[in-house]
């Protein structure tokens, strides 16, 4: 069991072992069974229910997330993703079938899932328990070894980990590193197979240069501005109820999924603003930063950035709703802003917190200019009853995922890929997405000796030249002549 | 293999202005959304298609002064291939385009849920030399297919074809969504600065290495189709007429295809000591049949490839293992296919990628040896076999590792449009080929829909004991006891 002690510190040596000790782990062959595999799974889905209280008490500790949330979005989604690798093990396995080409016939095809190695996982400090945990589903059920890194911004959860893994998983395979940048560093100049992240941009960028020195594939989860287009057509109170819990419902609006900014008319935004306020106190009461039912901000760093935002010139006077902040409690209240300078800080950077600011527009078509001046988010959203609007925003927004009169279920489907495009990402994850995530697809292709194209060779000729051009375009006489002409 | 200038792309080599005005058109045309619709990408498949039809002979004239190809040679594997891979392409458009339905768990209900590809915006491709055309535009293909607009810098050491891809593909693609920019390493430099929505590399594991390098200040996603040293294991195959076929699908992998210059030729050969004899005088047998006339055999593209393989053969023990061939001729660039029986493990020719005319043959006590053998060393792009027995290939499959393996046959794996061709570890990441190239170039967008008429009050705070079992319920399936629950029947 790694860990962080007092005397012990987490260096290159002991990142060169830890790795050395999982290749040969791997090479044994230990990770590649689908038994060992079902029964890491079978150990995580046993933790999940066994230690279900302390992973609660962990978060509340670490984010004084609300027993909702935890149970909602981390232990039951963690759960989902155990239980349905578990059921489509087996199938995931299972070599693919292709249907081979004329050209190459006679010969058959397949295409073959392998596991890429030993590889490492470093999780995020906002959903510390699902974003450490799901990836090392996804690592393990694809038949790899496995280093997880949880962020030690969720101390309580990072030591949970480095705790508790070891007695439900097989540890001479799946390892726990707990640190910050000097044992991230350290586990970054080893050789992974492939390296998967989940946090911001910056560190990304990091990650990602570390890997090219080992031209190691990554898979990379950030964030961004995720917008919220809001229609005057639809049903303002179920509408508000979505946003609103996707927003500050979900950890207080540190996610990288929840709405960051909403668009919408300037003759909706009256009403808009008052059904918010309305939501708002029916979710927590007249006193939010007394409502145990919304997360604090992680810590005091993050909490100076969202009062920075807040504190700026011409923007502090656009608060229409909240603004309250308690240093002491790290607590901030669900803060409306309206019309925010386009230039502002919280406009320009991802909020991840709870402040939403309304950008208002002529009409709702000038949004589209708006939301591409920025760069691409993991989630964009929009509410509108018109289909036409509708289908404008599928074809005019990209983003990681899109989805239409509701905020952020679709990270729930495990049908559906999760991963970020431009500045939120590279790569997905989720259900079938995490088994392809961490496999290589190895394409398997087997001739026989019956049919010889002896015009494949030389000596070449031009009655050679005619029958491969035939060939390779699907010709069957090419083919029956490739066959059977002798040269 | 470092991105070292040959013969130069004459006065053509753009300034920094204008590289940076070509790739800012591209972006606005792609803004403008232009490449989406399925028209204009069928327009400009339908465009190379003509290319390949119109400038066949042209192609076939580049290919043979850059690297010596015969017009065979170079039509089976750059011409031909592309033709396939755009039919391909053009026959399956409209069903990569198509939004992908998905299903949903109840809890979401009602929701309905798709996946639907769009393209990632402007793309950099940069191809290698070897195959000049072929690895230009089959990337390109996937480009296009996904909607994107493509910026591709052709391999400046293959200068004619270069010359030629510069010049002719403005003349039949829409110019102003795709650019063919010539250059050497200032100008791959000065492109890899630029921010890209996805960079496509073909080349060497070093230069790979920059490659992604470069990307990460952007985070943009990289494939690298490197290559490594492809093995073909030769098992005893029973009958002659067998083994004389596989000998002859080895003499073609090795010389056959631009002269051992090829990422996914066969680099060397593993056989026991048993059968080595055999197999040296068949493929001594099969060189003569095929290649007396070295016409028909490609060259060695320049100087300094020529002069490291040259060097391979330098050290006394290796060249002390040449059991035939080892002739050279720097005039021409012209090395005769040779073969070299085991040369020491530790020499270059047998630590890096060949990339030439050598084969060596490294012998075994038994052939499963063969196994062992390929895990102590780097994932290759493909390996090859030439076995009967089905247990041997299962283990093959099973304990190695590599983008792809083909059983008793060799390099036609890069025309089979269903399986996915790139590689794993040091030979790379990412696919391509058929619709791997879509996707490949693409964004798979998931897109959910609900509506407003049905609504679950459980979903919003103030939380409560009562909302947390209804939820209990849900998430697994149980729907009687969530029912019973929400009725107030069940605690």
């Amino acid at each position: 069991m790694e860990g962080k002690t007092s005397n012990e510190v987490f260096n290159r040596e002991k990142a060169e072992a830890t790795v050395k000790e999982l290749r040969q782990s791997f090479r044994a062959g230990k990770t590649k069974t689908y038994e060992w595999r079902a029964a890491q799974l079978e150990g995580i889905a046993r933790l999940i229910k066994e230690k279900e209280s302390e992973i609660t008490q962990a978060l509340r500790s670490d984010l004084a997330k609300p027993e909702m949330e935890s149970y909602l979005h981390e232990i039951s989604l963690a759960k989902s993703a155990c239980l349905f690798a578990l059921k489509n093990l087996k199938k995931w396995m299972k070599p693919e079938k292709v249907p081979a080409a004329i050209t190459t016939f006679p010969s058959s095809a397949q295409i073959v899932s392998e596991p890429l190695g030993v590889v490492l996982v470093i999780s995020a400090w906002n959903y510390p328990f699902l974003l450490s945990i799901d990836p090392v589903i996804g690592a393990i059920v694809a038949g790899n070894a496995v280093v997880l890194k949880p962020s030690e911004i969720a101390p309580a959860t990072s030591e949970l980990f480095a705790k508790i893994l070891p007695e439900y998983v097989d540890s001479s395979c799946i390892k726990v590193v707990e640190g910050g940048v000097p044992e991230t560093t350290a586990l970054l100049e080893q050789k992974w197979d492939k390296i998967f992240y989940t946090g911001n941009g910056k560190v990304g960028r990091i990650v990602m240069a570390a890997a090219a020195k080992n031209l190691t594939p990554v898979s990379l989860e950030l964030g961004g501005k995720s917008p919220v287009l809001v229609d005057s057509d639809v049903n303002l109170k179920v509408a508000v109820k979505r946003i609103a819990v996707g927003k500050w419902g979900c950890n207080n609006g540190q996610a990288c999924i929840a709405p960051d900014y909403i668009i919408t008319t300037k003759s909706f935004a009256p009403q808009l603003v008052e059904a918010l306020k309305v939501t708002l106190e029916r979710f927590y009461g007249k006193n939010p930063l007394e409502s145990a039912d919304l997360s604090r901000i992680v810590n005091l760093n993050h909490f100076k950035h969202l009062t920075d935002m807040l504190d700026e010139e011409n923007v502090s006077d656009k608060i229409v709703c909240g603004g309250q902040t308690d240093e002491k409690q790290l607590k901030i209240a669900p803060t409306l802003l309206l019309d925010v300078p386009h230039d502002s800080l919280i406009m320009k950077n991802e909020i991840f917190g709870p402040l939403l600011p309304i950008v208002t527009v002529d009409k709702l078509e000038d949004s589209f200019e708006i939301i591409n001046s920025m760069s691409k988010p993991l989630a964009a959203y929009v509410f509108t009853k018109n289909k036409k609007l509708e289908q404008e925003f599928l074809s005019n927004v990209s983003a990681g995922g899109i989805l239409v009169n509701d905020v952020a279920l679709h990270l729930a489907n495990l049908y559906l890929p999760f991963g970020g495009v431009g500045e939120s990402g590279i790569g997905a994850y989720h259900g079938k997405f995490s088994f392809d995530a961490f496999s290589h697809k190895k394409a398997v292709l087997s001739r026989g000796f019956a049919g010889e194209a002896g015009a494949r060779y030389p000596p070449y000729t031009p009655e050679k030249q005619w029958i491969l051009k035939g060939l390779i375009n699907g010709s069957i006489v090419a083919l029956f002549l490739a066959l059977f002409k002798r040269f | 293999m470092a991105l070292i200038t040959g013969k130069k792309c004459g006065d053509e080599e753009m300034g920094p202005l204008g590289l940076e005005t070509e790739v800012a058109e591209a972006r606005t045309t792609f803004d403008s959304g232009k490449t989406k619709g399925f028209e204009w990408r069928k327009s400009q498949l339908q465009a190379l298609l003509r290319l390949l039809q119109e400038k066949e002979e042209d192609m076939l004239k580049v290919l043979k002064e850059d690297l010596g190809k015969h017009r065979v040679e170079a039509y089976r594997d750059e011409v031909g291939a592309l033709t396939k891979s755009v039919d391909n392409a053009l026959l399956n458009l409209k069903k990569w385009m198509a939004p992908e339905k998905v299903s949903l768990p109840l809890v979401a209900v009602p929701t309905v849920a798709e996946i639907v590809p769009e393209p990632l915006g402007v793309v950099l491709v940069i191809s290698s030399w070897n195959f000049p055309i072929g690895l230009s535009l089959e990337p390109m293909i996937g480009a296009i297919a996904a909607g994107n607009a493509a910026v591709l810098k052709p391999s400046e050491l293959a200068p004619a074809t270069s010359e030629f891809l510069a010049a002719e593909v403005p003349k039949y693609l829409d110019c102003e969504a795709i650019k063919v920019i010539q250059g050497g390493p200032q100008v791959a430099e000065q492109l890899l600065d630029l921010k890209w929505d996805k960079i496509f590399f073909t080349g060497s594991a070093q230069v790979g290495r920059i490659v992604m390098t470069a990307a990460a200040k952007h985070l943009t996603p990289v494939t690298l189709e490197l290559g490594g040293k492809c093995p073909a294991i030769f098992d005893s195959l029973k009958s002659s007429r067998d083994q004389r076929m596989a000998v002859g699908r080895v003499a073609g992998a090795k010389w056959g295809s631009c002269l051992g210059q090829a990422c996914i030729g066969i680099d060397y050969l593993l056989v026991t000591d048993e059968y080595a004899p055999t197999l040296i005088e068949l493929l001594k047998g099969v060189i003569k049949e095929f290649f007396s006339n070295s016409e028909h055999l490609a060259r060695i593209v320049n100087k300094h490839h020529f002069q490291r393989l040259c060097n391979l053969l330098q050290d006394e023990s290796v060249a002390a293992s040449v059991v035939h061939g080892g002739s050279v001729n720097a005039e021409e660039l012209f090395i005769e296919p040779t073969i070299l029986l085991n040369p020491p493990l530790d020499k270059e020719i047998m630590t890096e990628e060949i990339f030439g005319p050598l084969l060596p043959i490294i012998t075994l006590k038994k052939i499963e040896d063969s196994i062992e053998f390929l895990r102590a060393r780097p994932k290759p792009l493909v390996i090859y076999a030439f076995t009967h027995d089905e247990k041997f290939k299962q283990r093959i499959v099973d304990d190695t590792s590599s983008g792809c393996v083909m059983f008793n046959d060799t390099l036609i794996q890069y025309l089979c449009d269903t399986i996915p061709f790139g590689g794993v570890g040091q030979s790379g990441f990412g696919q391509y080929h058929g619709k791997f190239s879509f996707d490949n170039f693409s964004n798979r967008k998931p897109v959910g829909r609900r509506n407003f008429l049905i609504e679950f009050s459980f979903r919003y705070p103030p939380w409560n004991e009562k909302k947390l079992q209804l939820l209990r319920h849900i998430y697994r399936f149980d729907y009687i006891g969530f029912v019973l629950c929400f009725l107030g029947l069940k605690r």
